[in-house]
């Protein structure tokens, strides 16, 4: 089954005459007939979480919202897509972006607001052209603006490009950066949807969150509860890249078998080599060993092992990669994302860097892989935003739980054939790997 | 904020004159105001604009997009060097931004950047000579199913190979 990949590869699926064609827009009479209250509970009850990261139940966070402020409210979606491992929001901005004006409207009419923001990254060129055009004949056709589809309820969308910086897919980064600051991230609380864009109440959610509000309407709360597991509602975009034989985008119900999803969907392990690791949700989850991934792909199952369902951005490594060498690719990013604002992440990042990259330079010193894991937790949970224990887990769960190769690197030194390359040449030169064209 | 690994910091380099919003110019951000309740929201759009009307972001142009912005410079230069998009020099023609993050350094973005490198003569951060091409390593570009992954100018390709670098190298005039 699928619902919001299921126009993929549609000829003009995303245009209105083809997106109506197949039901774009069917749901929202159905859903302003009945209460905006009402909408909320149906999506509290469909067990819809948030599809950005951190999973939060959807219809929960609209119902924070404060009851009687005067002030106006915001929808504000999250098309900033810059987790690395994770590729999904595009394929629904591409393809289907009618769904997601559904969505939007929809959510709009249960959380009473008149104006959402789309605030996707920087780099986007296409997803921004098909969701400005799709929102274009939209308005054209009357089904944005002051009466959406005739009813008595005005709405506008607007879309906002980024200007390439991780931090700001964070979301009240992604509000600073909307009001026309730099991403700084706010201390909460309060929350967004207590004090959001220009400090009103403000939602913000997924793309993906709001793409599946039309089907949830469609098929009732429980009917889509079913396809997930327990408190996991529906299906979901899982992201694979790495070392399998088919990457992609596969939608499945929440709580598929991680094995299942490398092995079935995405065709196995390239080159039918050895799985060492997987990432199973973006490059901030705790990475997994082959003997945990019979874990349900769903937030509750993935948390009780210690890592994270987050993006559902799967990056699966086989025996010849390296493990240091790839958590100095993302200690690196982090250092280099970090906003700086708080010093254990700033400090802490470029420290991580520095010691992983001097372990692969073959300068590694007995004690690193203590210093790292030390370092790693100084961070957690004394930072104003979640990027520093974002920074820190990975480090933490690549050190424990692949310690030998760490110690091993530390003894050795760096390879002598690597000895002449720069750092940056990391990956190209180290023993057992091979360039792998998938 | 990184260390060695990361992309040469260049000056924000001057334009040649003094330079001015063109009408039509002015008119478009007219109309970017509308769809912000204050002009501040709208600093990144103009920004945009900013950067398709002048290349890159100078002194100069942090200057006109504070007074149309009503903004403090200092702020608009804060922002300006926030953001890794929005140029401080003048770029190539065509500007390649080559992901090294997680699924393309697996799928060896490392070598085949070597290739760009050799190729153009120009490391991370430099313009060819002849002005045709920039180059940039960045962070996850979010294609990571079709790793090793670039974007240029305003499009991605993705698997790519030593081939299909040629191939980009040369259809880009
Ligand atoms: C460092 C960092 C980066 C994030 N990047 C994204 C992103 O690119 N896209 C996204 O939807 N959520 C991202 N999030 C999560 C958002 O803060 C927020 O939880 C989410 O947009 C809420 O929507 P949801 O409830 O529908 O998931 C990020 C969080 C952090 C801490
Ligand atoms: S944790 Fe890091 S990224 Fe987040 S606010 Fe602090 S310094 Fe910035
Ligand atoms: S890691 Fe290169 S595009 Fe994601």
């Amino acid at each position: 089954m699928k619902l919001v990949t299921r126009n993929i590869g549609k000829e003009n699926s995303h245009t209105l005459a083809v997106a109506q064609a197949d039901g774009a827009y069917s749901r929202v009479a159905a859903a302003i007939a009945r209460t905006p209250d009402d909408i909320v509970q149906e999506v509290i009850k469909s067990n819809l979480r948030g599809l950005g990261g951190a999973g939060f139940p959807a219809g929960r966070k609209w119902s924070f919202l404060p009851k009687g402020s005067p002030k106006p409210r915001y929808l504000v979606v999250n098309g900033d897509e810059g987790e690395p491992g994770t590729v999904k929001d595009k394929y629904i901005m591409i393809h289907d972006p009618h769904l997601l004006i559904e969505g939007i409207i929809i959510t709009c009419w249960a959380i009473q607001c008149h104006k959402a923001f789309i605030y996707i990254r920087g780099e986007y060129d296409l997803p921004i052209q098909r969701v400005e055009s799709a929102i274009a004949e939209a308005k054209g056709a009357g089904i944005l603006g002051e009466r959406v589809m005739g009813h008595d309820f005005a709405l506008d969308i607007v879309v906002h490009r980024g200007a390439g910086a991780y931090i700001c897919g964070e979301e009240t980064a992604l509000l600073e950066s909307l009001e026309g600051k730099r991403g700084w991230p706010r201390l909460k609380p309060p929350f967004p949807a207590v004090e959001g864009y220009q400090r009103c109440p403000t939602v913000v959610n997924n793309i993906e969150t709001l793409s599946y509000v039309p089907f949830v309407i469609e098929m009732g709360a429980q009917a889509f509860a079913d396809l997930g597991s327990e408190r996991n509602g529906g299906l979901r975009m899982y992201s694979v890249s790495g070392r399998v034989k088919k990457p992609g985008v596969y939608e499945l119900p929440m709580g598929t078998p991680l094995r299942q999803i490398i092995y079935e969907h995405a065709g196995g392990i390239a080159g039918d080599r050895k799985l060492k690791a997987v990432i199973p949700g973006g490059s901030s989850s705790p990475i997994l060993t082959p003997d945990e991934i019979d874990v349900p792909m769903d937030f509750d199952s993935l948390a009780k092992i210690g890592s994270m369902l987050g993006s559902a951005g799967i990056i699966v490594f086989d025996e010849t990669v390296s493990i240091p060498e790839a958590l100095l690719v993302l200690s690196r990013f982090y250092a280099h994302e970090s906003c700086g604002q708080c010093t254990p992440c700033r400090e802490g990042t470029a420290w991580m860097e520095k010691i992983i990259h001097r372990i692969i330079a073959g300068d590694g010193s007995a004690g690193d892989a203590d210093n790292l894991v030390r370092i790693a937790r100084n961070i957690i949970g004394n930072t104003i935003c979640p990027l520093g224990d974002a920074a820190a887990m990975p480090v933490i769960s690549y050190v424990t739980k692949f310690r030998g190769e760490f110690e091993e690197w530390i003894k050795r030194g760096r390879p002598i054939s690597a000895r002449e390359a720069p750092i940056t040449h990391i990956g190209e030169k180290m023993p057992g790997r091979s360039a792998v064209a998938v | 904020m990184s260390t060695e690994m990361s992309m040469p910091e260049f000056e924000q380099v001057e334009h040649p004159g003094p330079v001015s919003w063109p009408e039509t110019a002015r008119r478009e951000i007219d109309v970017i105001f509308t769809r912000y309740p204050d002009k501040k929201s709208a600093t990144l759009p103009v920004l945009w604009l900013a950067v398709k009307e002048f290349g890159w972001i100078s002194p100069q142009v942090e200057a006109i997009a504070a007074d149309v912005l009503e903004r403090p410079l200092n702020e608009i230069h804060a922002v300006v060097t926030f953001y890794t998009m929005f140029p401080k020099r003048p770029l190539g023609r065509h500007h390649i931004q080559i992901c090294r993050n997680i699924a393309c350094w697996m799928a060896n973005a490392p070598e085949l950047l070597e290739y760009f490198k050799a190729r153009l003569g120009i490391h991370p951060g430099e313009v060819t000579a002849d002005g045709r091409f920039s180059l940039e390593e960045v962070e996850c570009l979010a294609y990571c199913e079709c790793a090793p992954a670039l974007r240029i100018d305003n499009r991605y390709e993705g698997n790519l190979t030593r081939e299909k670098i040629d191939q980009i190298i040369s259809e880009a005039l």
